[in-house]
């Protein structure tokens, strides 16, 4: 039985629609990441599996129930951790008063040291939230979403806006509860994130999944596993270089941007000599050349012709 | 029973209150400033001394030293101009012209000026040698209960419970409703039912100081007493703050901002405050309001606190203004959990 299963979500605000015709599957013990900018609909999506938001068409199946709103979903929620996006806690009170209370609406619930020491947050215990740091706040909040012991975790979002060592420390949280063969469906906008922490990946766009996969398989449909990303000084035409370009050794597909030019690529070793020799023989120079592995990034890029961050 | 959650809702309820320092200063202080302040400034002496002007002329001695032999009138003789503009600006209570006949020149809608009336008539007309043609004899008393502090404590103890009430409630659902705190309670499997109990049970722990806090205050700088029961009081306060309670749900029950909530809770307070006789009586509005200013919470309420604290009613002769107070409360939770915003 897989933990979520979805079909047909739909859900409109108006005339906008957030979730336009959505199919999930995400199995028990596996890491699921929801992938895509701000308003693909990742938000309305995971609400709606949390049972928070009720979709205009659909079914939803959570750990083999339905959603209602009496006893049945109560039963659910006792399983499931929730951590939403921007919940401010009570600023007045402290660290353990707030896990206290959230744990005394469950059954089964881990004390509040165990659960503090979970997301090592044991020195700060009777620090009133308002003086927490935003990484501290992010780490109580997901101490709440899991003091109940739960086999689903949802996270929305979970380390946006944080410096890269509260990020680092969250992963280890989630990789902690991952190890004990439980479920997690999370959504970000940090490529780096989803390549890092999940097993399988939806990207998603204008409330559809547009692509899905392993991480790896994602990058590998790129058709290479390498970008190479330039810009030429000087203003130099880019746009009468697009069919050379194409006929570069080892590049598979050649994407012009405003800024610059980014070259999907199987061997660097042999593209960027030719390259040079390019620029050199139009006489022109390089005011920029990067090269990476080829990320999630890529592919969304690949697919709508947007970058991730700006789209 | 620690781990109870309406245990915990309550707990968290009660510390966010006696944590903001400013919330505890507007429930338990500013009460006790405004009857403090309002106390000393209505005092009791009776309406004190007239002021009397005479206007500048033959006869103004005459005048003047007749008034020194009636009761608590000043005298002060203004040219014309100046008593004018004295009498529109309230600085004396009425001016006589002397002559014949002489003028008793003021506005006969202030209390203070037809008493002034009185009083000056009865002195010049004595000075002239009329003589009282029944033998009287003043008996003076202070009947207590009767000083306009005695009159104020119960109505500022109404005006309270409506406004930690309101604001109490009000404010803390629209806050968690717009930090989403309310949607992160709602993903857990905690009954909606123990949320709202929750604010019932810490109104009420709440509500034992306030009506303390008040009364004691009275009673200890005024001398106010409580001629009822003080059960009866604290029942009285119960159902006052309970239907209170449930007209803050309301008000917060579906808006999204601080805003919006702010101007509701204005709507609904006050007018209460100055129609249902916190301050003064309500008995001063016209008749035609009169059965609209009865029907509201705050003005039964009132009536029910002043019956038991200055008449010494007994909860059973409280009928009439407690089902008010019932009722506006049980249809405000009806209304309210109908048309909660949960999410």
């Amino acid at each position: 039985m897989p933990a979520i299963h979805c079909a047909g979500l739909v859900k409109r605000y108006g005339d906008v629609v957030a979730v336009a015709g959505l199919d999930l599957t995400v199995e028990t013990g596996e890491c699921f990441g929801l992938l895509g900018p701000n308003g693909a609909g990742k938000t309305t999506t995971i609400e709606i599996l949390e049972g928070l938001t009720i979709p205009d068409a659909g079914a939803v199946e959570v750990l083999g129930m339905h959603w209602d709103d009496g006893a049945r979903g109560r039963a659910l929620r006792e399983r499931l951790g929730i951590q939403l996006q921007d919940t401010q806690l009570g600023d007045k009170l402290t660290v353990a008063e707030t896990v206290a209370l959230f744990r005394s609406f469950y059954r089964r619930k881990h004390s509040v040291d165990e659960v503090l020491g979970l997301v090592q947050l044991e020195e700060k215990r009777r620090a009133r939230i308002g003086t927490l740091s935003g990484g501290q706040k992010q780490r109580l909040a997901i101490a709440c979403a899991l003091v109940n012991r739960p086999e689903l975790l949802f996270l929305d979002e979970p380390t946006t806006g944080l410096d890269p060592q509260s990020r680092r420390q969250l992963w280890e949280i989630i990789g902690t509860f991952r190890a004990e063969g439980n479920t997690v469906l999370l959504t970000t906008h940090y490529m780096e994130e989803a390549e890092r922490l999940c097993d399988r990946v939806a990207i998603m766009d204008h409330g559809r999944v547009i692509a899905l996969g392993t991480p790896r398989q994602l990058i590998a449909s790129l058709g290479a596993g390498h970008v190479v990303e330039f810009a030429l000084a000087d203003g130099v035409d880019t746009a009468a270089l697009l069919p050379e370009l194409e006929a570069l050794a080892g590049v598979r597909s050649v994407r012009p941007a405003p800024d610059r030019v980014s070259l999907t690529v199987n061997e660097v070793h042999r593209t960027l000599p030719a390259l040079m020799a390019l620029v050199e023989r139009r006489g022109a120079e390089l005011s920029m050349l990067v090269t990476h592995h080829a990320t999630l990034d890529d592919v969304f890029l690949a697919l709508t012709g947007r970058q991730l961050r700006d789209a | 029973m620690r781990e109870h959650p309406l245990f915990q809702i309550t707990l968290a309820r009660l510390r966010e209150f006696y944590r903001e320092p400013d919330a505890v200063f507007w429930v338990f202080g500013f009460p006790i400033v405004l009857a403090f302040a309002l106390g000393i400034a209505f005092r009791n002496r009776g309406p004190g001394e007239l002021n009397v002007g005479v206007q500048r002329g033959p006869g103004d001695s005459a005048v003047v030293s007749a008034l020194a032999g009636g009761h608590d009138l000043r005298a002060t003789v203004l040219d014309t101009a100046e008593g004018r503009q004295r009498l529109r600006t309230g600085r004396i209570a009425i001016f006589v012209v002397p002559g014949d006949p002489l003028v008793y020149r003021y506005d006969s809608t202030r209390t203070e000026s037809r008493l002034a009336r009185l009083e000056v008539n009865a002195a010049i007309q004595a000075a002239r040698g009329r003589s009282d043609v029944v033998a009287v004899r003043d008996d003076r008393v202070v009947a207590p209960g009767s000083r306009y502090i005695d009159f104020l404590i119960p109505g500022l103890l109404g005006m309270n419970l409506l406004g930690s009430g309101i604001w109490g409630v009000g404010f803390t659902v629209v806050q968690a409703r717009k930090n989403r705190l309310l949607k992160r309670f709602m993903a857990t499997p905690m009954r909606r039912s123990h949320y709202l109990l929750g604010f019932i049970l810490s109104r009420l722990l709440f509500l034992v100081l306030e009506v303390a806090a008040l009364v004691g205050f009275g009673r200890l700088i005024f001398g106010v007493g409580v001629r009822g029961s003080l059960l009866t009081l604290t029942l009285v306060s119960v159902l006052g703050s309970l239907s209170f309670a449930g007209l803050g749900l309301l008000v917060a029950s579906r808006a999204r901002t601080i805003e919006a909530a702010s101007g509701l809770m204005n709507l609904v307070m006050l007018p209460m405050w100055v129609l249902s006789g916190t301050f003064f009586s309500y008995a001063r509005f016209p008749e035609a309001m009169q059965p609209f200013v009865k029907a509201l919470p705050l003005t039964a309420l009132n009536d029910a606190l002043r019956a038991v604290m200055i008449d010494g009613a007994p909860l059973f002769g409280l009928g009439a203004p407690l089902a008010i107070v019932l009722l506006w409360g049980a249809v405000s939770f009806a209304v309210a959990l109908r048309i909660f915003r949960w999410r």
